[in-house]
């Protein structure tokens, strides 16, 4: 036999709650109702705070932003469905995972403050300070993945990234180590169709982005990621089976950015209103709001209480991050372990010259 | 015992793998084989797959994974085959290696050693023999120890092997097999950031590093021999950088060149003439003259003698210097 076929893949797509709020009667996971509770004031709480940075931006307070608007259902889908143990390796839009695993929402608005102190993240929460070059993180997601399994921890890493970061060579170092190590590690790509200006099809020709995981000896799944019940339902899976033993996994989540890339992006330069407009007809909030109405928990009531809650914890966060005051000799402090005596030098003439510490 | 570079440098990863359940090693042929220098013979057999990972054929993907170990309470110990090729993975070790414990406020670090087969003169291929020293000096938060001894080698490793940062260790392979010495089997740690006065003087202080060290020796006993006394310092730690001896010295003597092998233009002898030139100016009776490799390219092997440092371009070195 000349020719013999000796590779077959293919992907699937899944919604489980479309965009009406109706809800795939197979594929249903009977999600309890406090945790569509959580899902939704959760995401709720992300577009509140989204809103006030980019108010914050605009009137000064706060340096460059990058919005999360459209994508909120994956970030709080995605945290919610971790274990306490897993570790959760997020991009700079998905801080809202941060807070939802624990960290102080101040911690977050701090470094888009301008202070180091925003990524101090008490280990005990298991979040992993997000990376600002694009795609490094998800070598560093496998290492990571690495030591759980070495130390036999029931554990797994979520590392997420962009559509743009899976043309980093970094992806393609991190898919094909956590294929040959095999490591509890699960890889969850917001597909939001533009890296800045640049849509998803000038990215790669691939026709999806988790038939790549087909390539690394793994599998993908494609899912609607602005449907909360399938980033859910999808992650904790994915993570049950990296824990168990089975390996990596591609999640390619389908999204849209509404907003800008950042505060300084203005994306009427790239893109049309009919296609924003299309992606806000694809609401994440609206349709489980949808759903929970059908189900009777969703009331005029409960948006007022969720909406209180939340603005609360925005306006809190945002007052004690600008109460905070960063010391200026930690940028010399913690370099190395224990300061060298030229580090000590050049931090005393810097802060001779400019008065003290004050 | 005695032993070389090689064996040394062997010896100390297995008694601190020992020691430490703690530390991996990773690259490229490092488990199975060896190392292609069999610096890791043996480590495979002994502590299995699990702590001595083949890994597939990428210096970024070696790097960025062993990041990720090492800010997760593993000590990797990632070995970049030649050194040439750590270009590759520039950009894991300058945005992360150097910058998660400042970044994170000392929440994350990367207690990470990566082994370098670094250095020429061994007639290996293009790609195959620099000494990337300064590019690393440039880059804050980054260690850089450079033996060039056997017993330094050892001792030197296990120092880092237990530090807080990421250090980056240079191992000259021209001296991986040049010679034996005594190298005690009991573990040792050689303080990072102090550098030995190999020998004392009162004319030039000599500074050096790497398989440099061995080449000026050589030269000072020549020069010693007509009436010219050399304190030689070998730098041991390039960063952070023993200053104070260096300037103590110099101070001293009143003359100081610097040999290394890596291209003179803003190789790390600049950065010592100038500390130098600040600490030390009224002291001094003579410029600061570097021995060094020539702004080129790293020839190909049959031509590569040209390039390197050698015995009589130190010899000259010293001697203008000292005559000046």
């Amino acid at each position: 036999m000349p020719i013999q076929r000796v590779f077959e893949g293919s992907i699937d797509n899944v919604q489980i709650l479309d965009k009406d709020g109706n809800i795939d009667q197979k594929l249903d996971p009977k999600l309890p109702n406090d945790l569509l509770d959580r899902m939704y004031r959760h995401m709720v709480l992300a577009i509140i705070w989204d809103k006030k940075c980019i108010a914050l931006q605009r009137t000064g307070r706060m340096y460059t932003y990058a919005s999360l608007e459209g994508q909120e259902a994956i970030s709080v889908g995605a945290s919610l469905a971790l274990d306490e143990k897993d570790w959760f390796f997020p991009t700079f839009r998905e801080t809202i995972g941060y807070y939802i695993r624990g960290v102080p929402l101040e911690t977050v608005n701090l470094n888009w403050m301008g202070e180091e102190d925003g990524l101090k993240l008490d280990k005990k929460t298991r979040c992993f300070p997000y990376a600002v070059p694009i795609g490094t993180q998800h070598a560093h997601a496998v290492g990571a993945a690495y030591a759980l399994k070495f130390r036999k921890e029931n554990a797994a890493v979520l590392v997420c990234g962009g559509d743009g970061s899976t043309s980093e060579g970094d992806f393609h170092d991190a898919m094909n180590f956590a294929g040959v190590l095999d490591v509890p590690c699960v890889f969850l790509i917001s597909n939001n169709q533009w890296a800045i200006s640049v849509p998803r099809k000038w990215q790669t020709k691939s026709e999806t982005i988790a038939q790549k995981a087909l390539a690394y000896g793994f599998k993908g799944m494609q899912i609607d990621g602005n449907d909360i019940v399938a980033v859910y339902k999808t992650v904790r899976e994915a993570m049950e089976n990296a824990r168990s033993g089975k390996g990596p996994f591609l999640i390619e989540a389908i999204t849209y950015r509404i907003g800008p890339h950042t505060t300084a992006d203005d994306p009427k330069r790239y893109r049309n209103d009919e296609e924003v407009n299309y992606w806000k007809d694809r609401d994440p909030i609206k349709r489980l709001k949808i759903y929970m109405t059908k189900k009777g928990i969703w009331t005029e009531r409960y948006e007022q209480e969720v909406n209180d809650w939340a603005t609360k914890i925005v306006e809190d966060g945002v007052k004690k991050a600008e109460e905070y005051k960063p010391d200026p000799k930690d940028m010399f402090r913690y370099l190395y372990a224990t300061m060298t005596k030229d580090m000590e030098k050049q931090m005393n003439e810097c802060f001779e010259e400019k008065g003290g510490n004050e | 015992m005695k032993a070389n570079m090689v064996e040394a440098i062997n010896m100390c990863l297995k008694q601190e793998m020992e020691r430490d359940n703690s530390i991996v090693t990773l690259g490229e042929d490092v488990g199975i084989d060896g190392g292609v220098f069999r610096v890791t013979e043996g480590l495979y057999n002994e502590f299995g797959r699990e702590r001595v990972i083949d890994t597939p054929l990428s210096e970024s993907g070696i790097i960025g994974v062993a990041i990720g170990m090492a800010a997760m309470g593993l000590r990797s110990v990632p070995e970049i085959q030649f050194q040439g090729f750590e270009y590759n993975a520039f950009h894991q070790i300058v945005q992360h290696a150097a910058r998660l414990r400042n970044r994170t406020r000392g929440q994350f670090t990367v207690p990470m050693v990566i082994r370098l087969p670094c250095s020429g003169g061994i007639h290996a291929l293009e790609h195959h023999g620099e000494s990337l020293e300064a590019v690393y000096l440039h880059i804050p938060g980054l260690k850089v120890v450079y033996p060039s001894s056997p017993y330094d080698a050892k001792g030197l490793l296990a120092a880092s092997l237990k530090d807080g940062d990421a250090v980056l260790y240079f191992e000259p392979k021209r001296l991986y097999r040049a010679y034996k010495e005594e190298v005690p089997e009991e573990e040792y740690d050689i303080e990072l950031g102090k550098a030995n006065i190999l020998k004392e003087g009162k004319d030039v202080t000599l500074i050096s590093w790497g398989a440099m060290t061995f080449v000026s020796k050589d030269a000072v006993e020549e020069v010693e021999r007509q009436g010219v006394s050399v304190e030689h310092i070998d730098l041991r730690t390039l960063a952070p950088c023993d200053w104070e001896t260096i300037t103590k010295s110099v101070s001293k003597t009143g003359r100081a060149v610097i040999v290394h092998e890596a291209s003179k233009t803003m190789g790390f002898g600049a950065e010592i003439t100038t500390r130098i030139t600040e600490d030390c100016f009224l002291n001094l009776e003579a410029p600061v003259r570097r021995v060094a490799g020539w702004d080129i390219q790293i020839p190909y092997p049959k031509i590569e003698e040209y390039y390197f440092p050698d015995k009589r371009r130190v010899i000259k070195g010293i001697l203008e210097t000292v005559k000046f």
